[in-house]
């Protein structure tokens, strides 16, 4: 077998844990400094990193923290498969490799001007979070800023104190739903997209970021048409098999696309008529 | 043009070595010719043709003595490029963590290793095949450094087809018969009742450089006109064609088309075509760690959309039936390789057809779905 040492973009950094944070059962917020010390690490909202667990393996974990704080790297994730418990297994101090940031951005500065409407399913609050943050931190620069959000139970609830401390702010619209709940819970019971149609932003002038399970993407698309949203106005960000990063190894094609480069994020009117088409 | 004798190929080899190449060439290996390591000439398969078909593929005997005398077999170029196993990195576990090697800044640190390669017998369509591994490897934003440093070291010596392989299709493609530069040096071989020769083109500064090493006459025009007529001969004799006229839109506007669920009763999703492919790039990765947990290694090989695993994600594969893999692997050839990377990711080789064990032809296969569509375009223009 062939090696080669000194390769460039596959070669990962080296991180360490500052701080982990059980978000929900199964979901956890890793915080995340250089090891090698210094460096600020820039990232865009809605761009993902390559993260690597010493010998198990290596996936794209979308950045979750605030863009406008490079110091450390945040990274919420759900313990699902091999590198991702094996993840949930780091402590304080332990060690994981990084690569990125890769992919394209929420359209935060192009909304400027417009309402916003933020709509997430589950895990895929993450990655709209930093979105948030930028948008929160010019919220003079918008309109009404929305944000919907779905998941399974209240225990499934991610961030829950931040959600609680956004829900009180006045200039901020936090409308959480549960697919199923028992007492104590007085919210919501139902799908994100039951929120659209009641949902206080003028469709005319909105600009919608989407991240969820792709069949819940597409029905938050028709419920937002409904509403009068214009397609390219809306925004999705989509998951695939990624090995690289790059857009060498062709795993995350999406019809055309690479999704690790050409997305997560893509404009609705981009990729819209693929989403009905069966196992692209 | 000039003309150079069969002898001179040994020279060529020679020269090539004394200049560090590693001579890689056509060789008969386990009843296949495959592209290996030559020391010399007489290593090269002379006078042996491989008959190919959907699906077969066999090695005989020629009448002449020629060199060049066969098509393309199993195996592709890309190999040395992109090789099929590869090590990214190696990991060191350390008190505190670990260590990267292969961090430029770590001690242990290497150099990307200087093979110097000379591909001997490059097929046209190859030749094309490499460019298009190039715009994969070393033409976007992320450059793969071996490769890329591999390639710029490299030496071309195509060889113009005067004979169509059974399962060839690359004047469809535009690729062959005649090369179009991306070589050094090219040879058009020809044979006849005497003792064959080839006629030499220099394609390049370095080209130029090792042919003044070789023996030559200026080739009179009668050699050249042969030349030319062979190689319309091998442009005439291919059995198969592709229809690439709005191929990229057609393919992508019929993503529901039934001829898919006809290919998918065929096909054994046994990746085959991917593996001959000389464009297919996708790579998966492994991590390997030693027994005692102290050192893994982080290895890249090649993959198949043909696999299961290729599109897992968390829940299941995207594409669960053979049917979307088929789907997947086609439309990425002859439409989105357009849109990625502004050609065909197809040179018309024929390796897919021939090494496919139920021999699907993807000539077929567009051909099928461009009828029915012109029908049912047809149905409701009558309607």
């Amino acid at each position: 077998m062939e090696t080669i040492r000194d390769v460039d973009p596959m070669i990962p950094k080296p991180f360490r844990v500052q701080q982990v944070r059980q978000e929900t059962p199964d979901t956890f917020t890793l915080e995340l400094v250089s090891a090698n010390g210094g460096g600020d690490f820039r990232f865009a909202p809605g761009q993902f990193n390559m993260l690597y667990v010493f010998g198990v393996g290596e996936i794209p974990i979308s950045i979750s923290g605030n863009p406008d704080a490079r110091r450390s790297l945040v990274h919420t994730t759900r313990a699902v498969g091999t590198v991702t418990k094996a993840m949930r297994k780091l402590r304080r101090g332990g060690m994981l490799g990084v690569r990125g940031p890769y992919g394209t951005q929420w359209p935060v500065e192009e909304a400027e001007g417009n309402d916003v409407v933020f709509v997430a399913g589950g895990i895929g609050l993450a990655p709209l979070r930093p979105a948030m943050y930028r948008v929160l931190s010019h919220r003079e620069k918008y309109g009404k800023v929305v944000l919907l959000y779905g998941t399974r139970s209240p225990s499934d609830i991610l961030y829950r104190k931040e959600l609680e401390h956004w829900r009180a702010r006045f200039d901020l619209e936090v409308f959480v739903t549960v697919d199923r709940a028992q007492r104590p819970w007085r919210g919501n019971v139902g799908v994100v997209t039951n929120l659209i149609p009641k949902a206080p932003f003028d469709p005319s002038s909105v600009v919608a970021m989407v991240c969820g399970p792709e069949v819940m993407m597409r029905f938050t698309v028709l419920e937002l048409e409904k509403r009068g949203v214009q397609h390219s106005n809306i925004y999705l960000s989509m998951e695939r098999n990624m090995k690289c990063g790059i857009g060498q190894c062709g795993h995350c094609q999406f019809g055309p696309e690479f999704v690790c480069k050409d997305g997560p994020v893509f404009p609705y009117t981009r990729i819209g008529h693929l989403l009905p088409k069966w196992e692209i | 043009m000039e003309r150079i004798e069969y002898s001179a190929i040994e020279t060529l080899l020679q020269v090539l070595k004394r200049r560090d190449y590693v001579t890689l060439a056509p060789i008969l290996r386990e009843g296949a010719i495959i592209y290996d390591e030559v020391e010399n000439a007489s290593q090269l398969p002379r006078a042996f043709v491989d008959v190919q078909a959907a699906g077969s593929y066999r090695v005989e005997r020629r009448e002449d003595n020629a060199y060049f005398g066969h098509h393309v077999g199993p195996t592709t170029w890309k190999k040395f490029l992109f090789p099929p196993l590869f090590e990214l990195f190696r990991v060191i576990r350390t008190a505190s963590g670990f260590r990267i090697e292969g961090d430029a800044n770590s001690e242990n640190h290497d150099t990307v290793p200087q093979h110097k390669y000379a591909f001997i017998g490059v097929r046209p369509c190859d030749v094309q095949a490499l460019a298009l591994n190039d715009k994969v490897f070393q033409n976007g934003p992320y450059v793969d450094r071996a490769y890329k440093v591999r390639r710029e070291s490299m030496f071309v010596v195509a060889v113009n087809c005067t004979e169509a392989g059974g399962t060839c299709f690359c004047d469809s493609m535009g690729t062959g018969p005649k090369a179009n530069g991306g070589y050094d040096l090219c040879l058009t071989e020809l044979t006849g009742d005497d003792e064959g020769f080839f006629l030499l083109e220099v394609g390049s500064e370095r080209g130029a450089d090792v042919a003044k090493e070789l023996p030559s006459r200026p080739a009179d025009p009668s050699e050249r006109e042969r030349a030319v007529e062979a190689i319309q001969r091998a442009r005439t004799s291919m059995g198969r064609t592709l229809q690439t006229d709005r191929l990229r839109e057609m393919l992508a506007d019929n993503l529901d088309h039934p001829e898919w669920d006809n290919v998918a009763r065929r096909c054994l999703t046994c990746a085959n075509c991917t593996m001959v492919c000389p464009t297919c790039f996708c790579s998966t990765v492994e991590d390997v760690t030693d027994l005692t947990g102290a050192t893994a290694r982080r290895v890249r090989t090649w993959d198949s959309c043909f696999t299961l695993e290729f599109s897992y994600i968390h829940g299941g594969s995207i594409r669960s039936t053979p049917k979307s893999r088929y789907r997947q692997w086609m439309t990425h050839k002859l439409s989105r390789w357009v849109d990625q990377f502004g050609e065909y990711g197809c040179v018309g080789c024929g390796r897919c057809i021939t090494w496919c064990p139920v021999g699907i032809d993807l000539t077929e296969v567009a051909r099928a779905i461009r009828e029915r569509q012109h029908s049912s375009i047809t149905l409701q223009e009558e309607v």
